[in-house]
């Protein structure tokens, strides 16, 4: 994964020109703080979450913290790394599974985001590690998404509830409801349902997902968002926690070379952990959502460092 | 949700236009407006230059000036490619191209029928033999818009095959356009675009192709010039097409992939039903943004 690959190019670039200094002078700090911003910004952060990023930065860079430091520009380092790795979420959180079967899993996000394909995957990975997921075509309205999840489900060898036929026939959250009857019936232990793709600015479609949400009342709402969405982030995911209070993020098509800033930006705006990564077109092409390995790839940290020890 | 209006332009810029005389806030707050509907940094600092200077040229302090020069700024850099698509060859086969899920299929629906409509015969190619049931998908938009299909005849058929027997067809049938769907890649993915390239040679076998169309999404942010460069590499790019226009993203990075490619926007998607496309009119655009 190339993500970030770029905003480490610029850090490095920042962080040289700070080596060698014994103590940095406020207008070091100033130099410093624009290059970061310039790169969060070529990266796609939010420019809000941008700017709390870089005033915390520059407070705490400005701090005794800094000045009484041995190497006080390793100090800033450390600082900038510390910050990110807060944003997005310290900790790796696991998936949450409900104490009486099934497990409730909703997806929800913009249109071709890849949720349709994060079900299979899911279900594939939970059917690899002894679970009996089902899938749900809650997605009746994008041209053949039914059939599309039928595919990823044989792919994935799990069962796929699809009571209608889709292309604007049926109802989703009847879909949805019924869902869960037929996997209790059934016992399928994990219920995956997936939705059609909305906009956050589509107040109807936003209420269907609300609408199916409180039709199966799930363990885990994940919002399924593309790595190479722009300064939108912000805006749609907090239409999307209105919407549907989703519990989790995954990032997808983290494959390509997308700096992918939205991963701050949501993680920053709603306080909600990503998950997963979400790593290629295959069903086996995804994986637990590290922080603390994003945070330390966007700064390439080993790398900083020793190029600020051998100044 | 319902209560809230969308993000946009005019909105992050009213504050400043409220203003009696242009300051240093009215500055930041331009620049951020900017930023923030995915211009980027370096358009957004190139406008501002622009603007500066002729504000001090003109001598003026009234925020409305500055409102209509930022309009004008926009619209004449917008406005200096043409968008007229070229479909005068017959038959005009048309290649759709793009990263994933940016809306190339749904496209090339309502592209069908807008061709339709205006007296064209049309017949498309399922060449994305990947991903699952996008065959079927291409299906049912085709028979919305009014064009006949060419599918694989097996499933993972080569797709330049499937690109050579729709041309073949057209050619074959006096189809007037042939509008060829093909997987979308992420342009790192290297035999993927070179897969592209392969379709193109197959088709030029057979005719010229009339466009070559790079769907972007408007919610991209600066991802879409890495893609832009990519595409117009590997697949000869000569028109893009801006989707999801109807969302709250603004779709300003499509501006620095038009200065730095010199390829210009020819149509523009906003929407999922299949009238929900129209050609590109920088003065549109620039009002949507602008206000
Ligand atoms: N490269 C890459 N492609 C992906 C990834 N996840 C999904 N895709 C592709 O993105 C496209 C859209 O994926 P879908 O799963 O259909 O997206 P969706 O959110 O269900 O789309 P709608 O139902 O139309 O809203 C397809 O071409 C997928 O193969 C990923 O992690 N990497
Ligand atoms: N709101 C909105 N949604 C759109 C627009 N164009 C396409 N979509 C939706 O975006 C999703 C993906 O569209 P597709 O046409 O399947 O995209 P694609 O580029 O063919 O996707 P792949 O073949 O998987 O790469 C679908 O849910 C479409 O309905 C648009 O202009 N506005
Ligand atoms: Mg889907
Ligand atoms: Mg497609």
């Amino acid at each position: 994964m190339a993500t970030f690959g770029n905003l480490t190019d610029r850090l490095a670039d920042t962080f040289k020109n700070l080596r060698g200094k014994g103590k940095l002078s406020p207008a070091d700090i100033d130099g410093t703080v624009r290059e970061i911003r310039r790169a969060l910004l070529d990266a796609d952060v939010a420019l809000d979450v941008v700017k709390e990023f870089t005033g915390k930065v520059r407070e705490r860079a400005l701090s005794d913290e800094v000045s009484k430091a041995l190497n006080p520009a390793q100090q800033v380092v450390q600082i900038v790394n510390e910050e990110l790795v807060g944003i997005l979420g310290g900790e790796q959180r696991r998936l949450r599974f409900a104490k009486t079967a099934p497990t409730v899993i909703m997806l929800a996000g913009l249109q071709g985001a890849g949720k349709t394909t994060l079900a299979g995957k899911l279900a594939k990975w939970l059917a690899g590690e002894g679970h009996t997921p089902l899938l749900v075509a809650a997605d009746l309205q994008r041209p053949n998404a039914v059939t599309q999840l039928q595919v990823v489900g044989e792919q994935a060898g799990a069962q796929v509830f699809a009571p209608e036929p889709g292309n604007g026939v049926g109802n989703p959250v009847k879909v949805a409801k019924d869902s869960i009857r037929f996997a209790k019936d059934k016992q399928y232990d994990v219920v995956i349902v997936d939705t059609a793709g909305r906009l956050g600015v589509d107040a109807e479609l936003m209420k269907q997902a609300g609408d199916i949400r409180k039709a199966v009342d799930p363990d885990e709402v994940l919002f399924v968002i593309d790595a190479m969405i722009g300064q939108d982030a912000v805006a749609t995911a907090k239409a999307f926690q209105d919407g549907v209070d989703f519990t989790g993020v995954v990032l997808t098509k983290l494959d390509g070379d997308s700096r992918g800033g939205a991963a701050l930006s949501v993680a920053s705006v709603t306080g909600r952990p990503i998950i997963f990564a979400s790593t290629g077109e295959r069903l086996e092409d995804f994986e637990p959502f590290h922080p603390e390995r994003m945070a330390s790839r966007i700064l390439d940290l080993g790398d900083i460092l020793t190029l600020i020890e051998q100044a | 949700m319902a209560d809230r209006t969308p993000w946009s332009l005019s909105g992050a810029l009213r504050g400043m236009f409220a203003k009696k005389t242009i300051d240093d806030d009215t500055w930041e707050d331009l620049e951020d407006a900017l930023i923030g509907a995915d211009f980027g940094p370096t358009i957004t600092d190139s406008v501002i230059d622009e603007l500066r200077e002729q504000v001090r040229k003109y001598a003026t302090t009234d925020p409305d000036d500055l409102k209509r020069m930022l309009r004008e700024n926009l619209e004449e850099r917008l406005a200096r490619l043409d968008p007229t698509l070229t479909l005068s060859a017959r038959p005009a086969v048309v290649l759709v191209v793009g990263v994933n899920g940016v809306g190339k299929t749904t496209t090339i629906g309502k592209f069908s029928r807008f061709l339709v409509t205006r007296g064209r015969s049309v017949v498309v190619g399922a060449a994305d033999t990947f991903r699952a049931a996008a065959v079927e998908q291409l299906a049912t938009w085709a028979e919305r818009g009014g064009a006949q299909i060419v599918r694989p005849q097996q499933q993972g058929q080569d797709p330049a095959s499937v690109a050579f027997q729709t041309v073949e067809k057209a050619i074959a049938e006096g189809i007037d356009i042939a509008v060829i769907d093909t997987a979308g890649r992420l342009q790192t993915k290297s035999g993927l675009m070179d897969e592209l390239t392969k379709i193109r040679r197959v088709i030029e076998k057979q005719t010229e192709i009339a466009e070559v169309l790079l769907v972007l999404d408007a919610t991209t942010g600066q991802n879409g010039l890495a893609q832009a460069e990519a595409f117009i590499e590997h697949a000869g790019v000569t028109g893009l097409v801006l989707t999801k226009l109807d969302g709250s993203a603004k779709g300003g990075f499509v501006l620095a992939v038009q200065e730095r490619t010199g390829i210009p926007i020819k149509l523009v998607g906003q929407g999922e039903g299949i009238g929900d496309l129209t050609g590109f009119t920088p003065h549109v655009f620039v009002q949507n943004l602008v206000g």
